[in-house]
């Protein structure tokens, strides 16, 4: 046993129903290190962390902690050990002040009345040793993110946390406070504390960590020294494959073909004017931060979020979405961007979730349904997408994520429609299906189907899009172009992050 | 380090199969024991009696069956049940003196009973889905106005209705078949192939799996759940009307807690409470499971206070199958 490891885990395995979430994970952690953890959705990064803090029990392996083999059953085992989770969303009792979020569950109290004088002594003793100079009598909800972020901090330092495990802390913070975040991992690095992180952003990762795990399919594929990592060496290991074969070709539209759908002047209580065109055959994506409200903006255009002015066209169809099914009528459809609480009917069949739109395809006068041609049409569907299932009645519950993935695609597809959102369309299914759906949308766009695409990967907008733009605070603030050349990651991230001249389009 | 196999076991079969068709089994076990030990069950007549006793709770039964596959929950029947046969014994009698109407007064009676029915079962709907108001309040407290509004207008009076063709739509019937047997299994036929066969019945299954999908779809969830009040608003109405009917009268204070016995029967066939999927042969099957309860225990006479035992425990294991169901998904 290396005295130096704080954390090691052997053959680590969890399943959760048909996903391998875990695959005998061998990871080591050194004592005072940032340690990050690096791999797709679904790569088991997240199940990994939720293990070592005690939030999952692994179906078999064995955690070891300062050199002691454990098997925690709840985070407060965890913590017990010095071990703690800072998580994505803020987990704090937000209408509660500072002070009293810092010491929840550690309150100084003599016969259960609460001893005042002694907690802001501790509370100053953790605002000194951190350096965050924080009123501790303000509401927490008054604070901004990052701030309420190193609240979450202190109240882990005020546990006696040695480990921190952070789970892309960064991933609902703007490009700002990122930095701020950032600056406040290396301190309690340097105040000797162990951090394993969790990111998706990979520049991140290779600027504050010592070491990187990459997984994938719920296996480790390399630990390494960050130094002798780059963006590419990353996301190649992560991707199994050079990110070049991932993505189909790119086909650009021909120079004249017409324009499928024209956002001009929208507005809404998020959105001051926005402008927006995609032609016939071209795939337009929409990147920015999460909260930079590309989803909104999508959902607004299919008539899911209020509407206040501007004009919408459609091939030659104007018109103002009221409801979902205005656009639907037009032609316009969405992929939601949350496959479990937006797209699918769990209890249904894969048959009723794909025709669901569409039955006014499929029935005759008076609204019976002729359940011969929906069938057949199902059918085909499932042969041409490869959809995995046994038959169309099969509830859609029983098939993995990457196949529900393809049945909503052919909830949409059943009927062609002429300008098709799709707002994360891989989210959380394996590589397999990834590709999969790659080939999917490059083909659809090929067939002249017009193609606007939300994504947070940025390596997905930059492998299938024709043109991007780029969202900041409810605007687009940067058009980039497969065409011009412009189409970079760095554009980007620059142009997300407001750090860009911003890119004059020509 | 010891750790819990927690891969989903597949379903052993036989579980599968009594926790989806729990309430086919019971029945026929009940029919069964009572086919044996009671001489009289066995018979048409007896047969033809279980049936027509059916019809009330049937009807209500039936239409909150879709109420509920669509996300929501009535607990104002039994009050509309109420009003409405208040409604329709006021319009005969009334209708009755006044001499142009006095031929169609008991068909108007009826009719106006109904759409009494109906659309307070609409208001539900509105209160339900643009107000807001969670089903299970808003009902309860439309129920509790509707009551009052029953007890305003009778005074607590009987209403007696004097011409005997009021009496028709209850005791009338076909050979020894009541015209009440007809309806509510005709009902149960309409409803079947509503949720079956029609794009209204496939929107109602998905309004209440996943209202959010569903509006994304281009479903107007809010119409869909306003019309399955009107349903049930239409089926407490009719039945209430067969009530006033059957006696030639009516009453605010009919049809008390009937609302429960509808529910309770829906849930015994196996229908989920949450939502999203059930169907019309189960309820059918569980109103006559707890008729059956009813009518053999008292060929076999059991003590009435056991029969109200055993019918509650009957409801409570058929809620458990539901939660069972539902944490093995």
């Amino acid at each position: 046993m290396n005295e130096s490891f704080i954390i090691q885990t052997r053959s680590l395995s969890k399943r959760f129903f048909a996903v391998q979430a875990l695959d005998a994970v061998d990871i080591a952690i050194r004592q005072g290190e940032i340690h990050a953890l690096v791999g797709e959705n679904g790569a088991g990064k997240s199940t990994l962390g939720k293990v070592i803090s005690g939030i999952i029990r692994p179906d078999s392996g064995e955690v070891i902690v300062k050199g002691i083999s454990v098997s925690y059953t709840s985070p407060r085992d965890a913590l017990i050990d010095g071990i703690t989770t800072i998580t994505q969303e803020i987990s704090l009792s937000s209408k509660q002040t500072v002070l009293q979020n810092v010491l929840l569950g550690q309150e100084d109290a003599r016969g259960g009345i609460l001893d005042f004088r002694r907690m802001r002594q501790r509370y100053d003793d953790i605002r000194a040793l951190t350096g965050f100079d924080i009123d501790p009598h303000l509401r927490v909800n008054s604070l901004r993110m990052a701030d309420q972020k190193k609240v979450e901090v202190m109240q882990a330092i005020a546990r006696n946390a040695q480990v921190i495990i952070m789970d892309e802390p960064t991933a609902m913070l703007s490009g700002e406070e990122t930095a701020l975040f950032l600056k406040t991992v290396r301190h309690l690095k340097s105040m000797g504390m162990t951090i394993i992180y969790v990111s998706h952003f990979l520049r991140e990762v290779l600027d504050l960590a010592d070491t990187v795990t990459i997984m994938r399919n719920g296996q480790v594929v390399r630990s390494a020294p960050t130094r002798d990592e780059t963006v590419n060496s990353l996301v190649t290991t992560m991707l199994g494959k050079p990110m070049e074969q991932m993505y189909p070709h790119k086909v650009l539209p021909p120079g004249d073909a017409p324009v499928a759908l024209e956002v001009k002047g929208l507005r809404s209580s998020v959105f001051q004017q926005v402008d927006l065109s995609i032609r016939a055959g071209e795939i337009l994506g929409l990147a920015g931060l999460v909260g930079s409200g590309r989803s909104r903006l999508v959902r607004t255009i299919f008539g899911a979020e209020d509407i206040s002015g501007g004009s919408i066209r459609v091939g030659e169809q104007a018109f103002l979405p009221k409801s979902p099914q205005d656009a639907i009528r037009a032609g316009l459809y969405m992929l939601p961007e949350s496959r479990k609480e937006q797209g699918l009917l769990l209890k249904q069949s894969v048959q009723l979730n794909i025709t669901l739109p569409h039955l006014r395809h499929v029935s005759s006068f008076g609204g019976i349904i002729d359940s011969r041609r929906e069938r057949s049409g199902v059918v085909e569907l499932i042969k041409a997408l490869d959809i995995r299932v046994s038959s169309p009645a099969t509830r859609i519950r029983n098939l993995s994520g990457g196949n529900q993935q393809k049945a909503l695609f052919g909830k949409w597809l059943f009927k062609r429609p002429r300008v098709l959102i799709i707002d994360e369309p891989t989210r959380g299914i394996d590589v397999g299906a990834k590709q999969a759906i790659y080939e999917l949308i490059a083909q659809l766009a090929s067939e002249g189907l017009a193609i606007l695409m939300v994504s947070s990967e940025i390596e997905e907008i930059l492998g299938l899009c024709h043109r991007v733009l780029v969202m900041r605070r409810g605007q687009i603030v940067s058009e980039l172009d497969e065409a011009q050349k412009t189409l970079t990651e760095d554009n980007i991230m620059r142009a997300a992050f407001g750090t860009t001249i911003e890119q004059v389009d020509g | 380090m010891i750790a819990g196999k927690t891969t989903p076991q597949p379903l052993h079969k036989l579980t599968k199969l009594l926790l989806d068709y729990g309430v086919l089994f019971a029945f026929v076990a009940l029919f069964l024991f009572l086919a044996f030990r009671a001489e009289a069950f066995l018979t048409v007549r007896n047969q033809l009696n279980i049936l027509d006793q059916a019809h009330q709770i049937g009807l209500m039964a039936l239409a909150v069956t879709v109420v509920i596959i669509a996300g929501g929950f009535d607990l104002s029947m039994g009050a509309i049940f109420a009003m409405s046969a208040v409604v329709a014994a006021f319009v005969a009698r009334d209708l009755e003196s006044v001499e142009s109407f006095a031929a169609i007064a008991p068909y108007a009676g009826w009719v106006a009973g109904i759409i009494t029915g109906t659309l307070f079962g609409l208001l539900n709907g509105v209160l339900v889905t643009v107000l807001r108001i969670n089903t299970f309040v808003a009902t309860l407290a439309s129920g509790i106005v509707i009551r009052g509004l029953a007890l305003i207008i009778t005074q607590a009076e009987q209403v007696r209705v004097q011409d005997e063709r009021f009496r028709d739509l209850a005791r009338g019937g076909i050979g020894d078949i009541n015209n009440t047997v007809f309806i509510w299994l005709g009902f149960a036929v309409i409803l079947t192939l509503v949720l079956v066969r029609t794009r209204f019945g496939r929107h109602v299954f998905a309004a209440g799996d996943n209202p959010e999908a569903a509006r994304l779809s281009g479903i107007n969830v809010n119409l869909i759940r306003t019309i399955t009040f009107g349903i049930s608003g239409f089926a407490a109405g009719l039945a209430g009307v067969i009530s006033a009917s059957k006696f030639m009268k009516a009453q605010n204070d009919m049809g008390q807690g009937l609302e429960l016995i509808a529910i309770a029967s829906v849930v015994i066939g196996g229908t989920s409470i949450m939502g999203g999927e059930g169907a019309v042969w189960r309820t059918v099957l569980g109103v006559l499971l707890l008729r059956l309860i009813e009518n053999g225990f008292n060929l076999i006479n059991v003590n009435t206070f056991y029969q109200d035992v055993f019918q509650g425990l009957i409801i409570l294991f058929a809620v458990a199958l539901d939660a069972m169901r539902h944490r093995r998904q």
